[in-house]
């Protein structure tokens, strides 16, 4: 990837979903509804676009693609799992990515120079930190999902199934503050509204828990670890080693 | 004495296959009521190899050579018996059994396609702990040894396939493992490309005593690496034991084309009791029992005019194609 350029840029422009949500709220003046100033909720949609850019993951069709053309194969007899290679190939994007969203955030500044702000450095390291631990939680998710692949085959079918409440649940279409509250107590024992929801309000100065928000998230980290380490362990057992 | 590092026991492996009836029909029929049978495709095999040997698997497609490969370098389960490899269960993949161990497969690659093999030469030496200045230098004597060198340097998809599968080879083997599982590691390559493979494969067995387990379509390879062949079919063993015993065993005469100094010679050597095939002017071809061959030339060559001699051997793929459709060889 890191060896296709225009691939990267066409890439990280195709990640700015949040911009057209944000047109959507300011024109449809949705943001009175939920006591939340225009400024606040640009740099919410910033700061969620940030998030996505750093948090976004597509293990499962990698590996699936892997899996069912035998490439897993020769990593597999290798003294490290697999998904280490994954894990390095989308850090290693990520930071491919980091010079095209600083341009886009430019852009927007440019666009919307009253939402200009900088963000205090611990609650600038905060964020990093809770946007690395969003992207560790959709890894795990992920992997527990691309591991199906052993009994499925299909294992995006899955996914894509996980999408819909990631779309809807994390924060990408609407920060979580925007549901009724009797859904809202349900989205937080949820993973998904600490994917987006949480590091975007973190680093756009909105309120949030913070020490509750990365509890959370450093929680389902470890509920998702040990899933992982069990369904992986089962399913390399199932594993055919097809298409080798 | 060497040591057994490879003790298979009663092995079988079984698959759930789930089979669809072609056509709307079908595929309608096969998303409600799938119809999955379990099919048996190795049958309780036992067999052991030595430190340094090299072996042969051969079969006919689908008989369960790789299968078998599979399952000693622990890339799947089996389903029952025991399998013990440099003393390790291989499907618990414990790290130091990985470290000893490499599985090349003909056509499929772990070079990273988009990058130069080096990087990916220097990415596996350090997932198998190897220091920058020894990855160095085994890079240096594998490449020298293979006889690769600025290929190291440019995108693997830009190889050609003799030069990526050398460079799969080196990858695969930056680690020095004592054990290699090839299968069909000359599939696709050129008659010069594969020779090369083959000098490599005996030079690494040579200098490291590596055992290695191997299978390949291409006769050649088995011949000339290979001094013990176990036969599969069918995902059972139907022959364990040297090649020159089983070639010796399959064609057990040669024939002998036998260019004579003039026709009466060839008439009379057609009447002096051999097995004549043809004649076919002054040139006649007899058929020589294996074990007779020293004597009945030399009776030939002292009782008539002889201006030319030729051994043919039979074709070795002729010979082993007999192996691939029999069950069994008490040899």
């Amino acid at each position: 990837m890191l060896e296709y350029r225009v691939e990267i840029a066409l890439w990280a422009i195709s990640g700015i979903i949040p911009f057209f949500m944000l047109n959507i709220w300011t024109n449809n003046n949705l943001n009175e509804s939920i006591n939340i100033s225009d400024i606040l909720l640009s740099r919410y949609f910033l700061c969620a676009f940030f998030v996505r850019q750093f948090s976004v993951v597509w293990v499962v069709f990698s590996f699936e693609e892997d899996s069912l053309m035998g490439k897993v194969s020769p990593y597999l007899i290798q003294p490290l799992n697999p998904f280490f290679r994954y894990f390095a190939q989308h850090l290693a994007e990520q930071i491919t990515r980091f010079p095209f969203a600083l341009i886009i955030a430019f852009f927007f500044f440019i666009f919307n120079p009253e939402s200009i702000w900088i963000p205090k450095l611990g609650i600038l390291i905060l964020s990093i930190v809770s946007t690395f631990l969003s992207f560790l939680i959709q890894f795990l998710i992920q992997s527990i999902v691309a591991c199906l692949c052993f009994w499925t085959e299909k294992a995006s079918s899955i996914e894509r199934l996980l999408f819909i409440p990631t779309l809807f649940l994390s924060g990408l279409l609407a920060p979580v503050v925007s549901f009724p509250s009797y859904v809202k107590s349900w989205i937080y024992l949820t993973p998904f509204p600490y994917l987006i929801d949480f590091p975007a309000n973190l680093l756009s100065g909105n309120e949030t828990n913070i020490r509750g928000g990365l509890s959370m998230q450093i929680l389902w980290i470890f509920l998702l670890f040990p899933l992982f380490k069990k369904i992986w362990s089962e399913g390399t057992k199932k594993y055919t080693a097809m298409g080798s | 004495m060497l040591q057994n590092i490879i003790d298979v026991r009663n092995l079988s492996k079984s698959f759930d296959i789930s089979s669809k009836e072609p056509g709307i029909k079908g595929t309608i029929k096969h998303f409600f009521r799938r119809q999955t049978k379990s099919l048996k495709v190795i049958k309780d095999i036992s067999f052991e190899i030595k430190e340094g040997e090299i072996v042969g698997f051969l079969g006919a497609n689908g008989a369960g050579k790789t299968t078998i490969l599979k399952m000693l370098c622990g890339l799947i389960y089996p389903s029952e018996g025991s399998i013990l490899v440099s003393g390790y269960l291989p499907f618990r993949r414990k790290e130091n059994f990985l470290k000893n161990i490499t599985l090349i497969m003909g056509q499929k690659q772990q070079l990273i396609w988009d990058l130069p093999p080096i990087e990916s030469f220097y990415l596996n030496a350090s997932i198998y702990d190897l220091d920058k200045f020894e990855a160095k230098k085994r890079i240096k004597k594998l490449s020298e040894m293979l006889e690769i060198d600025e290929e190291l340097f440019l995108p693997v998809r830009k190889l050609s396939l003799g030069q990526r599968m050398k460079s799969e080879l080196l990858a695969a083997l930056i680690h020095e493992p004592n054990i290699l599982f090839l299968d069909e590691p000359t599939l696709g390559l050129d008659i010069n490309a594969q020779r090369n493979l083959r000098e490599f494969l005996q030079k690494y067995n040579k200098e490291t005593n590596a055992t290695i387990c191997l299978t390949s379509h291409y006769m050649k390879d088995i011949t000339s690496l290979c001094k013990r062949v176990i036969c599969v079919h069918e995902g059972t063993i139907s022959y364990d034991g040297k090649l020159d015993l089983l070639l010796k065993k399959l064609s057990p005469v040669k024939e002998v084309l036998i260019v004579c100094r003039s026709e009466e010679d060839a008439i009379k050597l057609e009447n002096s009791g051999f097995n004549v095939k043809n004649k076919i002017k002054n040139e006649i071809t007899i058929k020589i029992e294996n074990n007779s061959i020293t004597s009945s030339l030399k009776t030939i060559l002292n009782n008539f005019d002889i201006e030319d001699l030729f051994i043919n051997e039979p074709p070795i793929d002729e010979v082993i194609g007999k192996v691939l459709i029999k069950k069994n060889y008490d040899i």
